[in-house]
């Protein structure tokens, strides 16, 4: 083992994944990529090796079974500096409004799941004092939309969970990051329509995560564009909220 | 069905657009009339599917790198930017780069783009050791200078059209700093610029800007920018030894209207222009590489300054023998036009490594034209002198030549039709260009 500072991303094959793992083997991070298929994450532990000279490693980790991350975390060689969790799952809002199966695996993917982890981690992080945990959630967790609440409910749910972690967490040395990155071009917005100026590229995303995570900010909306458009829209009446079709 | 277009914004066509994540899904993605698109920096109809066209810009892994050696395995559609910027400070940079860094190594293979050392190092190909190709007929093989080697030079320069380049393993050139020592010429005329330009064949990299305004006695005035590889030793004290490559600080965020760039402006912008680098001529200074090489990077879209139409690019090289009189010429017939662009360059090629290669030796002269009126007929008459004297357009380049144009330029086009009929005997790969230029009809 290298004495240089270790991140672990779960979801690491996602763009936004990808693209913090770069961002921290860039600033002298050695990597973990954890994520469903290991051997899918081989080659992107590869290219950090080969770009930024660090170690990069690989592992099997799956949300949806929460009965094996006890043993996920046991099973690491060393308890990483920073976790990152971006673990998440947009599904498709309309099935999941009558297909129940759906809108359960919505709610674990963006809910249950990355908040147990993180609170596992945060256990341990607790007990040596120090460690830096986080969330990638969403601006769509800011307020249930008629086009997206099913999704929305779970990201509100990892949001508050996150909120209440960082209290707690903060006094005890280990800090909380709460990132919402808006529209992101990546795997999973690909073929929506997206709004230009209020989109960015994952780059922008694993950078401004590596930057919450150095300079201790708590929640992260990563276009500022982002914070001014969730503010109008939760300050909004209910009354007319709820005319709103998107 | 999406409306697809180049770096010039003129054809603007339909193509089925798929941005596969495996090589088993781009296998699965190419259909009958696919062509593969990397950064999207073709300026004309070159990475465009006649039917389909695969987005390769998600291929951006690096495979592994050795620092002893500089040698490189890549996916396709890594950036040069993002090479630039992760080994630059490493110590090690492209052996070649074109004006803009945001092409993708894979596009910057099947261009077989030059820099401003074609006279020195070649084209991008040359320092290009293997490629990985998934070919039309569904195989996926390595070609190099030893193995598949007519593939390999058919895919070097061959505009994409002998297959999806998948990988490829490169030389990296190992430099001290990321810095540039550049010295300015000023050359009154277009008799001093080629002058100039043949002195640079000492350089390792030169390039001139032409005031393709001035005209009459004025004709062909241009500043010629030399460049080598500035040491250690050479920075200011406390410089870094990679300056870091700001993103775009400037944006054109719309289309302007396409009067902006008129006679008069781009008059004064020249003049100004010429002015401001002849009175740094003869002096030596250290510059970063970003301005150096990719003056224009740093204004993103700069393609919107001509305007809602779109532009077009006329590249062409001219042999040495003759070249004199044929530039002379189209540069008269352009500044008495008026509406070609603040960018013109000059510059010498070598030989061209691959079957299409576009290099030859000679003079290459790049001129840009917003589309608009006679330009057409305009830009036809110019291609007639081109081909006169032997020479031939840049296909990276081109939307509009004629298929008389461009078979009387690339006279080995008919061992490279060969090669690619064998490669893919049903003709599956096949871009908007290659229905203009090469396919049967």
């Amino acid at each position: 083992m290298t004495s240089r500072k270790t991140v672990l991303v779960l979801g690491g094959s996602s763009d936004i994944g990808r693209a913090a793992a770069r961002a921290f083997a860039k600033a002298g991070y050695d990597v973990g990529l954890a994520g469903r298929d290991v051997a899918a994450l081989e080659p992107d532990a590869a290219d950090l090796r080969a770009r930024y000279n660090v170690e990069a490693r690989t592992f099997t980790f799956d949300v949806l079974d929460t009965a094996s991350f006890d043993g996920f975390v046991e099973g690491l060689p060393a308890l990483p500096d920073v976790v990152i969790s971006i673990v998440g799952l947009l599904g498709a809002q309309e099935s999941a409004q009558s297909d129940l199966a759906h809108a359960t695996t919505i709610m674990r993917s963006n809910y249950e799941g990355p908040s147990l982890i993180l609170g596992l981690f945060a256990e341990r992080f607790l007990g040596r004092g120090s460690g830096t945990l986080v969330g990638v959630s969403s601006v769509a967790g800011d307020r249930g939309r008629a086009s997206n609440y099913v999704y929305g409910s779970a990201k509100a749910g990892f949001s508050a969970f996150l909120s209440g972690l960082r209290a707690r967490a903060s006094r005890g040395g280990v800090h909380v990051v709460t990132v919402k990155p808006g529209f992101v071009r990546t795997k999973m917005t690909e073929g929506m329509k997206l709004i230009g100026p209020l989109t960015v590229e994952a780059p922008v995303v694993g950078d401004a995560i590596l930057a919450a995570v150095e300079n201790k900010t708590d929640v992260v909306y990563v276009s500022g564009k982002w914070r001014l458009v969730m503010l109008i829209i939760k300050t909004l009446p209910e009354a007319v909220f709820k005319k709103l079709k998107f | 069905m999406t409306l697809v277009s180049g770096w010039g914004r003129f054809p603007v066509v339909d193509s089925d657009v798929l941005r596969p994540r495996s090589f088993e899904a781009v296998g699965e993605a190419v259909v009958a009339g696919s062509v593969a698109r990397g950064n999207g920096r073709a300026y004309g109809d070159a990475a465009i599917g006649a039917v389909r066209t695969i987005g390769m810009t998600g291929f951006d892994r690096v495979r592994s790198f050795d620092p002893a050696t500089g040698r490189i395995r890549l996916e396709a559609g890594v950036l040069l930017a993002d090479l630039i910027d992760t080994f630059g400070p490493r110590g090690f940079l492209p052996f070649v780069v074109p004006g803009t860094r945001f092409v993708s190594v894979g596009g910057a293979i099947a261009a077989d783009v030059h820099g401003k050392n074609h006279h020195c190092e070649g084209g991008f190909g040359r320092h290009v050791e293997s490629i990985l190709l998934r070919t039309g007929q569904g195989d996926t093989i390595e070609i190099s200078r030893e193995q598949n080697s007519d593939a390999f030079f058919a895919t070097v320069g061959g505009m994409g059209l002998t297959g999806v380049i998948l990988e490829a393993t490169m030389r990296l050139r190992p430099v001290e700093t990321g810095w540039i020592r550049e010295r300015v010429i000023s050359a009154s005329d277009l008799d001093a610029a080629m002058r100039a330009l043949d002195v640079g064949d000492a350089a390792t990299y030169s390039v001139a800007w032409i005031d393709c305004a001035a005209r009459g006695q004025n004709l062909g005035r241009s500043l010629i920018y030399l460049g080598e590889h500035a040491g250690k030793g050479e920075l200011a004290a406390g410089a870094d030894a990679f300056p870091l490559g700001k993103k775009p600080g400037l944006s054109v965020p719309i289309d302007l209207p396409s009067m902006t760039l008129n006679r008069t402006s781009i008059r004064a912008f020249n003049e100004l222009y010429y002015r401001m680098g002849a009175r740094r001529a003869g002096t030596s200074h250290v510059v970063s590489l970003y301005p150096y090489f990719f003056p224009l990077d740093a204004i993103a879209a700069w393609n919107r300054i001509y305007g809602r139409r779109g532009f077009l690019q006329h590249q062409c090289v001219i042999p040495q023998d003759g070249a004199r009189g044929v530039l002379g010429e189209i540069l008269d017939r352009v500044a008495r036009r008026g509406d070609a662009s603040f960018l013109a360059v000059l510059k010498k090629l070598g030989q061209g490594d691959g079957i299409l290669s576009f290099p030859l030796p000679g003079y290459t002269l790049a001129l840009d034209f917003p589309v608009k009126g006679d330009i057409l007929s305009f830009l036809d008459e110019i291609d007639r002198l081109v081909v006169a004297a032997g020479g031939r357009l840049y296909l990276a380049k081109d939307a509009r030549q004629s298929r008389a144009t461009f078979e009387a330029g690339y006279p080995a086009l008919s061992r490279f039709n060969a090669i690619r009929k064998a490669l893919d005997p049903d003709g599956v790969i096949r871009s908007k260009l290659s229905q203009r230029l090469f396919d049967e009809v």
